[in-house]
């Protein structure tokens, strides 16, 4: 008896840890977006733009969820291939404390927006979709907001965001290759380290 | 001032095609002009930090949300007609209808356009403008411009731009110091919207002017193709 318990137990655990792995894409996006804002919206020292908050809810709630190697290899484009596993590492770091602060940024700018999730359609077989959602606002167009996920051992993972059309990564890519032909890998490496070393803009612009 | 915007683009457009022949140095295709360019953004940089940023934080700042959404919806609403007409020029004849269902309705049952209750019934806002509707009749984006106060277009869609201009409504104004109050207050209302994205191209750009340019280019692509551009990865 006390045995049959104890392996349904065991079996319902497993049953739920499955069903957490395969949450699906547009339940992820919808959890995260939720889980984040109602974070920022209790807090209000991260709203009048306290950086650090934002990039420490960003860290905790929205990183695990992103690849950020293969934004990297987005946002560099064909550059990528030529570059070595060790600075393929480096600029994925650097990109990656890039995206971070970015993102984090544009949570201290909430205000009153809402989020709407577009119609969501995919077969059970796809390991690749688009997740469309819309930041509503009183007064202002809609802006699209749609996340690109692929479909890993570890879930589903964000690798692309697109704000109104424009691409957070592959917007990176003529500037990203021009330093490339300028300096090499190495060179792209240290300006994106130079700028993720000057301070935040939402520390000196206190309006 | 104003009547003369269009002759003013095409002078610059000359003046363009000029400084464009100078260049020298390897190019980027998508940006032929790019040394005229940078030194517009420059200029226009000056300009939006002494006045056109400061009255748009003001502006933000004083006025309560209401009154804000009011005058977003009311310019959104004068858009509306030739967002119809583009519409139709580009043979979405169920959208360009739409669109005026929208402008009828705002502008009766939502009190000259300050409610946006065409949304709430369900008639979606469109985004067009002439610009592309010449991008869907086959015309070529004739290289990336940038204009102080305009901002980053191409020069495709600058000539879409003064077509629009042209036929603004709001232009018919009859009283000189309403209309230059009305076309002031639309600037600043614009550029209030754009308060947030500044924050975010500080934060992201390692050249600010090479972002907002490849950004408004992909922006632009997506616009033109109603958010489903032919997808390129490279």
């Amino acid at each position: 008896m006390n045995i049959k318990k104890f392996l349904l137990l065991g079996f319902a655990m497993l049953m739920s840890a499955a069903a957490l792995a395969q949450e699906a894409p547009d339940a992820l996006v919808k959890r995260v977006t939720n889980e984040v804002l109602d974070i920022v919206r209790a807090d209000k020292e991260l709203q009048s733009g306290n950086a650090r908050r934002a990039i420490e809810l960003v860290d905790q709630k929205v990183l695990p969820h992103f690849n950020f190697s293969h934004m990297t290899a987005l946002a560099v484009g064909k550059d990528w291939r030529t570059a070595t596993p060790d600075q393929q590492q480096r600029l994925t770091a650097e990109f990656k404390t890039l995206l971070v602060r970015t993102y984090s940024n544009a949570l201290t700018s909430y205000k009153n927006q809402t989020i709407r999730y577009k119609n969501f359609k995919m077969n059970p077989a796809d390991t690749d979709v688009v997740v469309a959602t819309e930041i509503v606002q009183p007064g202002a167009q809609p802006v699209r907001l749609d996340y690109s996920l692929e479909k890993l051992d570890s879930g589903w993972k964000v690798y692309d965001v697109v704000v109104g059309g424009m691409s957070l990564v592959t917007n990176y890519r003529d500037q990203f290759g021009q330093e490339v032909r300028e300096s090499g890998i190495d060179g792209l490496i240290k300006a994106i380290a130079a700028k993720n070393n000057k301070p935040q803009a939402g520390k000196t612009d206190k309006k | 001032m104003k009547r003369s915007a269009p002759a003013l683009v095409l002078a610059l457009g000359f003046a363009l095609g000029l400084s464009g022949c100078a260049t020298t140095g390897e190019k980027n295709p998508h940006d032929p002009y790019e040394g005229f360019n940078r030194a517009m953004f420059g200029v226009n940089e000056v300009v939006d930090n002494v006045v056109t940023k400061p009255l748009a934080k003001a502006y933000d700042k004083a006025t309560p949300l209401p009154v804000k959404a009011g005058v977003g919806n009311f310019f959104a609403n004068v858009a509306d007609l030739f967002i119809g007409v583009n519409n139709g020029l580009q043979g979405k004849v169920g959208e360009g209808a739409s669109d005026v269902g929208r402008l009828l309705i705002n502008s009766t049952v939502g009190i000259l356009g300050l409610f946006d209750v065409a949304s709430e019934l369900g008639l979606e806002k469109h985004d067009e403008d002439f610009g592309q509707t010449l991008a869907r009749w086959g015309v070529g984006d004739g290289g990336y411009v940038f204009l102080p106060i305009l901002g980053p277009r191409t020069a495709r869609d600058t000539l879409g731009w003064a077509v629009d201009a042209s036929v603004d409504p709001l232009r018919r104004i009859p009283r000189v110091a309403t209309r230059n109050s009305v076309a002031g207050l639309r600037i600043v209302d614009v550029r209030a919207s754009l308060l947030p994205a500044d924050k975010v191209v500080d934060e992201a750009a390692l050249d600010r002017y090479a972002y907002i340019r490849d950004g408004y280019l992909q922006r632009r692509k997506a616009q033109i193709w109603d958010g489903r551009p032919p997808r390129n990865e490279e």
